[in-house]
């Protein structure tokens, strides 16, 4: 009976093609999409993490509360036997320090003059250790266009487009004026290594990336640091795990009355971006949801029309003793295997064309030039096994769905008037 | 005698509600037929053939009065049992055919199979045989728009007889066929009717199909006004 439906369903394009179009363009809608969202959100959440907020961080209570002023003076003292502590507690985690702090950068001639000046948002982590993630996590190799990475102390690197604003050199001196943790002034001379993009707006605006051994003389913080960012050894940021160490630490560490206990934060506490997962994935619900509606109603007329055309099939079927359930039915297991073709062949289109966004990307930097989120100012579509099934829900819901209830008036026919109908 | 009679109408009655009155499609109406006929139900238009085939064939219900289809009364019968009952015991020939136009001549045929479940060797040798039967091997490849008025109207048959029903119902079968395949296609049914005793039942008012009937049963406003067979058996009786 199946091979005999669906070489009807084959041979009637007019039948199947209309409602074949409409499932596979609704599919490869909803596969373009959940890409395009995946990818941009996994994006985002990737540079949030590597850049910002970890999968996980540890703070003080005090810091933690006025986080975005990085506020060292509130930092956490005895960072290196926290770190023991945290690497023998959560193993399955990849725990490291880092600084971060303001100031000016201020470029000196040869007489020691001011020749260039603004102001610097720097980074400072472990640089030189071998066993150092932070290298391989920011790509820095990656991200070099002039010069080389610091491998001696004091030297650093410069966003590319700072560096130029000011006009400072590869090998050249560059001095931070900043505060110490103590509130005095810092002055410390760094030497420019080497420059980078990001490609991150926020970062490529005025950075600059210290070894933290460095910072930490510079500002005074000896066995110091602002926080302690943990990722996940998968570096894909998991909800569930996240939450888990957090419990665990916070319990055994966190005191709310005391301003500089430690306390840990996973992503989703961070930036709004708990909200912001939670927007999107209810965004992308949503758009499913109505691209699951407008098929239905299109495949629900088309449906109608399809049975207005197949009147006398379904008439000559009735007569010759096929059960109104039967009939209902074998049109319902028609609508599915073309919602599966359809499915099919537009979770194929959707696929390629997310597979050209991942590897193509569409650049944004000109809109995020002011921006200060930490985003890639390039968009890329993600292609995840997601990508495969998601096209199936709406495509198989809205075909099925369709012809329920189209397929209703197979049971409002009167065979009494069969004879009458077919002599027409 | 008994066993063979096939389909039985008692004060069979059909009215249907026209706004406010009652038209009367069938009107005391006793019929029965046996295995073997070769009836015809002739009449004007509007006296009620396709009303009583509607109600032979368990796709409509009598208002009044009762009919028994192959032991089945038609009182009490549920959709699904008149629909299984269809597709054992009965085939249909219409008017217009009413070939699917998407499958082929083969695939038409095999359709009652289909639904009856039957497997597929099984099915290939009970299609061809029924082809052959209505002379129409040569065209099992064919679609229906590719046929002639009666080389459809000889597929339909086929279709009918494939499940080799007891009773075939034919609706003015040969309305839209010319003269030739008329005679064509009513041969033909004679001869399945001969050689494998399926009961034939038709409404025309078609002059060349009365004359190969066995049996004609005249209606007039809903009422059997003569009856071949019972005239028959009348003078029978009346011999005797
Ligand atoms: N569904 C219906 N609703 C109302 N009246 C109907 C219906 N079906 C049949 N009738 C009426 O019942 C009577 C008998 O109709 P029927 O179709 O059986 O006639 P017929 O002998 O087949 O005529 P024809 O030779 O034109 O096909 C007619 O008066 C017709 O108007
Ligand atoms: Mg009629």
């Amino acid at each position: 009976m199946i091979g005999f439906l669906l070489k009807g369903l084959l041979r009637d394009r007019s039948r199947s093609l209309f409602p074949l179009l409409t499932v596979a363009s609704g599919v490869a809608l909803t596969v373009m999409l959940h890409g395009w969202l995946y990818g941009v959100l996994n994006s985002m959440l990737d540079v949030n993490a590597k850049f910002q907020t970890g999968h996980l961080k540890v703070m003080t209570l005090a810091y933690a509360e006025q986080e975005e002023q990085f506020p060292n003076d509130l930092a956490c003292t005895g960072v290196e036997s926290l770190l023991v502590e945290l690497r023998n507690e959560f193993p399955d985690i990849v725990w490291t320090a880092r600084i971060r702090f303001g100031g000016l950068l201020d470029v000196p001639d040869s007489t020691g003059e001011t020749r260039a000046q603004g102001p610097a948002f720097g980074m400072a982590f472990d640089l030189f250790t071998a066993t150092s993630p932070e290298r391989r996590l920011l790509k820095l190799q990656q991200a070099l266009v002039r010069g080389r990475l610091p491998h001696q102390a004091n030297e650093i690197l410069m966003s590319d487009e700072f560096a130029r604003k000011l006009g400072v050199g590869i090998g050249e001196t560059a001095t931070l004026l900043s505060t110490t943790m103590y509130g005095s002034v810092a002055m410390h001379n760094f030497t420019v290594a080497g420059t980078v993009v990001f490609g991150i707006s926020a970062m490529d605006r005025g950075a600059i990336i210290a070894d933290i051994s460095d910072v930490q003389r510079a500002l005074d913080m000896e066995n110091s640091a602002g926080e302690i960012l943990g990722f996940l050894d998968t570096l894909q940021f998991e909800k569930e795990r996240t939450e888990a160490v957090k419990m665990a630490f916070n319990q055994q560490h966190s005191d709310p009355d005391d301003d500089f206990s430690h306390t840990m934060l996973s992503l989703r506490d961070q930036n709004g971006l708990g909200e912001l997962l939670d927007l999107i994935v209810m965004a992308l619900s949503l758009v499913v949801g109505i691209f699951l509606f407008v098929m239905f109603i299109v495949l629900w007329n088309a449906g109608l029309m399809a049975s207005l055309r197949r009147y006398g099939e379904i008439g000559v079927r009735l007569a010759t003793g096929e059960d109104k359930g039967h009939l209902y039915r074998a049109m319902l297991l028609e609508s599915f295997m073309l919602g599966l073709i359809g499915s099919a062949l537009g979770t194929i289109v959707g696929l390629a064309i997310s597979t050209y966004l991942q590897n193509h990307g569409l650049d944004f930097s000109s809109f995020s030039k002011n921006s200060s989120l930490f985003m890639d100012n390039v968009f890329r579509a993600q292609v995840t096994p997601g990508s495969y099934v998601i096209g199936f829900i709406p495509g198989l819901i809205a075909t099925v769905l369709g012809t329920t209830f189209s397929g209703i008036g197979i049971y409002k026919r009167q065979t009494s008037q069969l004879f009458k109908e077919l002599e027409v | 005698m008994q066993d063979s009679v096939q389909i039985e109408a008692r004060h069979l009655c059909k009215t249907f509600p026209m706004g406010q009155q009652q038209v009367v499609a069938l009107e005391q109406v006793n019929l029965s037929f046996r295995e073997g006929e070769f009836a015809g139900l002739v009449g004007p238009s509007g006296s009620g053939k396709t009303t009583f085939l509607n109600i032979a064939g368990l796709l409509d219900v009598p208002t009044g009065g009762n009919i028994t289809v192959m032991g089945q009364p038609s009182d009490g019968a549920s959709h699904k049992a008149a629909a299984a009952l269809r597709n054992r015991h009965i085939g249909f020939i219409f008017q217009t055919f009413n070939l699917l136009p998407v499958y082929t001549v083969f695939e038409n045929v095999e359709f009652p199979l289909l639904l009856q479940g039957m497997p597929k060797s099984q099915r290939k040798d009970a299609v061809w045989q029924a082809l052959e039967w209505v002379g129409i091997l040569d065209k099992a490849k064919a679609r229906p728009s590719q046929l002639s008025g009666g080389q459809s109207q000889r597929v339909a048959i086929a279709r009918a007889m494939v499940k080799r029903p007891a009773i075939v119902l034919a609706d003015e079968p040969t309305a839209n066929l010319d003269a030739k395949n008329s005679h064509n296609v009513l041969q033909t049914m004679v001869k399945l009717n001969e050689e494998l005793k399926t009961s034939f039942i038709f409404s025309t008012h078609d002059e060349k199909v009365i004359q190969y009937l066995k049996r004609k049963i005249s209606l007039e406003d809903g009422r059997v006004v003569e009856d071949s067979e019972a005239e028959a058996r009348k003078h029978e009786a009346e011999l005797q």
